[in-house]
């Protein structure tokens, strides 16, 4: 499939989404819009321990009060087996998810759920919740990834047999990985400079401002629907029907309008409760998570310390780079060690590369995906570390970055071999752009990074269907959650030749529509948009055979022309081309409805490579920190709706700027989660920011008919670096550690004042 | 406990509700009058997706109690559009694509209304800070504050 540079009417124009007018009148519904008549109310009992035996459960005086309706644990749920299978693009262990939504013989975190009722009104739920009698023996807990590693460190399974790691004890490493390519020592005694450091970030949340929300209704003959709050609504379903033994065809899910989710909604935690409830009560069931449960039981993404070797010529060839990434996964494995060790350096073109990671296990909540997880953890270590081996070469931080960048033919330490890639360009760009060059003022620096992330394909169906006016509706399977169905609706009007206005995009619910991967992994614009176009393709042909048909002419002899069948040439006969609606108006009677379908498994998703800059300015009496200009370039592939993809740039960059400066999990010793709402954690307000310059280069991905590459992931991987190098660049303190919060900072610039006086 | 009986105005039409002492006027926006398009992000005053006017003021409503509304005027998000027709800044928000996911986007368009009401030409540090109190994770708030200064803009064109 090759990617034709043609002009399109619609491919790269700013159209006002369809989803819009009920987005900016109040009119959309997100998970907790939505009501049933006869509902009722479900709140959750969660964990005051970090680690806990749970030695029995009493519900019997929660059951007594009256208005309650139903109260499960986990002895409601069957255990599951322990054993990987997959489930989309990776592999979920069920015995593990049960615990999760349940804690069954032990809390595992603080939050953890223990118990869930049902009552007529929120409140009577909340009173139940406080005559549940849970008798915990509580156990010595571990918080850091670093201690949870140590020999002596409290256990949280000692039953856990850890993958790609071998030892005899028990252990908190869930799992080890490694990708080599060339030989290090070899590397490293090629090297006129070696550095060495190592860096440690904290977890952080998704921070969507929607909490999780549910409406579950299971009816007497056991057939389910499920409304939620959620990026994947066949990942429901596949979840919840193996954790409540409940075959496929009985559960329904549709999916809500979404009010963020970043990675944080591709997990299950209230929806198996909700049905469950629900099927024990015979009515519909409503649970939403408050701001306080979102932060102590859903998400976060991974912290993780790791250590970095590089060795590099005095002229700034990269000759070899190792490292270790230490990742926490919370109370169940899964921690993204393996995309963190992949994307590190994928940046560059480095013979010599060995990168491990370990997936430890620590009393906190498991983590789920967050924007290209792992990647930004590992490029934080990663590019602070190529920005101190510019330092020592006396070298540009952009001219290093170009002289090893990976391009075509590239080999990655992790495997493939890069087609077609914009990094060069993003780092041309960066280093032309008028950003680079505008001076700076006392107490400022300016940072540079790198970042990349894979981006995915997967499972994908949709539904074109052509209406009787010539109008069309798109189906699809993938919750919106920042545009795409104007993507979709752009790439079907300019595949049908109609107006954008006429084509109405839907997002099916899983009865509605064939099996989608979920929203993730930036997938949608580029997979299912592909099989939008193909089910777009799909209906153009039955359109010309249609045209064919009344031409009585072989439907070869007819094209597809600017939203018209015309014959392909003067010998197939002369013809008045049919449009698109005059076709559809004689539809019955050349055949019936003209629907276009594809499913299919997507592949050849196009990495995408960013480059960012960053300004700040540190005040020194303080130590906060001010981002006084960002200007972002990224490789989008073609963007189909600029806007769009602006925001996803500008909305990462922000993200990774919170994660750099503020955002983290403070524990007390009782590894109880003491900053629960967003208050004390802290994301980026309106008044924290600057303008965010997002500068796009379009490489396009040739295995996509527009040349789309997914642009959600990689924003969040440049940031952290970028930040954390200007500091350095502000104040000749390198910060190793995130969050490069005031305290901090102040801290590390009084010690390295004392160490200067001393010196 | 008995309920209170309120009587108000709501995007200006009379609205009478029953409610609880604890219940805020969030609570009875979205669950007695089934007014959802004000958001709960987090019900302690943080990130303003529940921002509505209280007699011209911007409130929180999740830190309003529902029983202080009583002859109060209530906007809401669904009163901004007047009629068919959307209010400049729901058009502008549309047009510069100022909304991902959107679930800030209603408390962030009264919250903004209210600032051009007062201040028809504000400068972005003024928006930045005016909008402070209305958390957004998906847009970094440039294409919020862009579109709030071209509303306004727009608006004083218009005046002329
Ligand atoms: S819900 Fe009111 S400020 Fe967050
Ligand atoms: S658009 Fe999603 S929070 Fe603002």
């Amino acid at each position: 499939m090759s990617s034709e540079r043609r002009e399109y009417k619609w491919v790269g124009t700013r159209q006002i989404r369809p989803d819009g007018h009920d987005k900016v009148t109040g009119r959309a519904k997100f998970g907790s819009d939505f009501s049933l008549s006869g509902m009722i109310h479900g709140r959750v009992l969660r964990s005051p321990h970090a680690h806990a035996l749970i030695k029995s459960i009493d519900t019997s005086k929660a059951e007594a009060l009256p208005g309650v309706k139903a109260v499960i644990t986990s002895k409601d749920f069957k255990d599951q087996p322990s054993e990987l299978k997959p489930a989309g693009e990776g592999m979920v262990n069920y015995r593990d998810m049960t615990r999760n939504v349940m804690a069954r013989e032990k809390v595992l975190y603080d939050g953890h759920a223990v118990a869930a009722v049902a009552a007529t009104t929120v409140e009577i739920a909340e009173s139940a919740l406080k005559l549940i009698d849970v008798k915990y023996e509580v156990l010595p807990h571990v918080i850091d990834v670093d201690e949870a590693m140590k020999d002596g460190s409290p256990i949280l399974d000692d039953k856990m047999i850890p993958i790609g790691y071998d030892t005899k004890n028990p252990t908190n490493i869930a799992k080890h990985v490694e990708f080599s390519l060339g030989d290090t020592d070899e590397g490293f005694a090629a090297a006129d400079v070696v550095i060495e450091r190592t860096y440690k970030t904290e977890s952080v949340h998704q921070g969507y401002i929607e909490p999780h929300a549910v409406v579950a209704s299971v009816s007497e003959d056991g057939q389910a629907q499920i409304w939620c709050c959620t990026q994947g609504q066949f990942m429901v379903r596949t979840f919840v029907g193996q954790l409540l033994g409940m075959p496929t065809s009985s559960i329904r899910v549709t999916p809500s309008e979404i009010g963020g989710g970043f990675g944080g909604k591709t997990v299950v935690y209230l929806e198996p409760l909700a049905t469950l409830l629900s099927s024990k009560v015979g009515k519909p069931v409503k649970m939403i998570m408050t701001r306080e449960e979102v932060f102590r039981a859903s998400g976060p993404t991974s912290g993780g310390s790791m250590d970095f070797k590089i060795g590099a010529t005095n002229e700034g060839k990269i000759t070899a780079v190792t490292g270790t990434v230490r990742l926490l996964a919370g109370a169940f494995p899964g921690a993204p060690v393996a995309p963190a060790c992949m994307c590190a350096v994928a940046p560059y073109d480095i013979p010599n590369v060995h990168i491990q990671g370990y997936d430890v296990l620590v009393n906190r909540p498991k983590v789920a995906a967050y924007r290209a997880p792992g990647a930004p953890i590992s490029a934080f270590g990663a590019e602070s570390i190529v920005d101190e081996l510019a330092k020592e070469l006396g070298m540009d931080p952009l001219k290093l970055r170009k002289l090893n960048a990976a391009k075509k033919g590239t080999k990655a330490a992790y495997g493939p071999t890069f087609r077609d890639i914009g990094y060069e360009e993003t780092i041309d760009l960066a280093m032309d752009h008028d950003h680079y060059k505008a001076p700076l003022g006392p107490n400022q620096g300016r940072g540079v990074a790198s970042g990349f992330w894979f981006n995915i394909g997967g499972e994908s169906s949709a539904t074109v269907n052509i209406n009787e006016d010539g109008t069309a509706v798109v189906i699809s399977g993938n919750p919106d959650i920042g545009g795409s169905r104007a993507s979709l609706a752009m790439m079907a009007a300019e595949e049908l030749g109609i107006e954008y206005s006429d084509v109405r995009p839907i997002i099916g619910d899983t009865a509605a529509i064939g099996y989608n991967f979920l929203t993730g992994g930036s997938r949608v614009t580029f997979a299912t948009g592909l099989a939008v176009v193909e089910a777009a393709k799909d209906a153009v042909r039955q359109l010309c055979e249609r045209a064919a048909k009344i031409w009585e002419v072989d439907a070869d002899g007819v094209v597809w022309d600017d939203g018209h069948a015309k014959p392909a040439s003067s010998n197939v006969g002369e013809f008045e081309p049919l449009s698109l609606a005059a076709l559809a108006a004689q539809a019955a009677k050349t055949g019936g409805p003209i629907c276009g379908h594809n499913a299919q498994n997507v592949q050849g998703a196009g990495p995408g490579f960013a480059t960012h800059i960053c300004d700040v300015e540190v005040d020194p009496e303080t130590g906060n920190v001010s981002v006084l200009r960002y200007t972002a370039v990224q490789d989008v592939g073609r963007a189909i709706h600029p806007s769009y993809v602006e925001g996803q740039i500008q909305g990462g960059a922000v993200q990774g700027i919170g994660w750099a400066l503020n955002e983290e999990y403070i524990y007390s010793s009782n590894g109880t989660l003491e900053n629960t709402g967003f208050l004390d954690y802290r994301i980026p307000v309106a008044s924290d920011m600057p303008m965010i310059e997002a500068v796009m280069v379009e490489c396009p991905n040739d295995r996509h008919p527009y040349g789309v590459r997914g642009v959600g992931e990689v924003p969040l991987v440049p940031p952290l670096a970028a930040v954390a190098n200007a500091v350095e660049n502000a104040t000749g303190v390198r910060m190793e550690a995130l969050p490069i919060s005031p305290p901090r900072l102040l801290a590390a610039l009084d010690s390295s004042n004392i160490k200067q006086a001393a010196e | 406990m008995a309920k209170h009986h309120i009587t108000a105005t709501l995007n200006g039409e009379p609205v009478e509700f029953l409610c609880s002492t604890r219940q805020t006027l969030l609570d009875v926006l979205r669950d007695e009058l089934n007014m959802t398009g004000s958001k709960e992000g987090c019900a302690s005053g943080d990130c303003g997706a529940c921002s509505v006017m209280v007699d011209d003021r911007l409130v929180c409503s999740c830190l309003v109690l529902g029983a202080e509304c009583d002859n109060k005027k209530i906007e809401s998000i669904e009163g901004m559009a007047d009629g068919e027709k959307l209010h400049p800044l729901q058009t502008k928000f549309l047009e510069e694509a100022a909304l991902q996911c959107g679930i800030c986007t209603p408390g962030v368009l009264v919250a903004a209304k209210a600032l051009l009401e007062r201040n028809n030409n504000p400068t972005e540090t003024e928006v930045r800070y005016w909008l402070a109190g209305n958390l957004c994770r998906c847009t970094g708030y440039d294409k919020i504050v862009r579109a709030v200064m071209n509303t306004a803009a727009d608006m004083r064109e218009n005046a002329k």
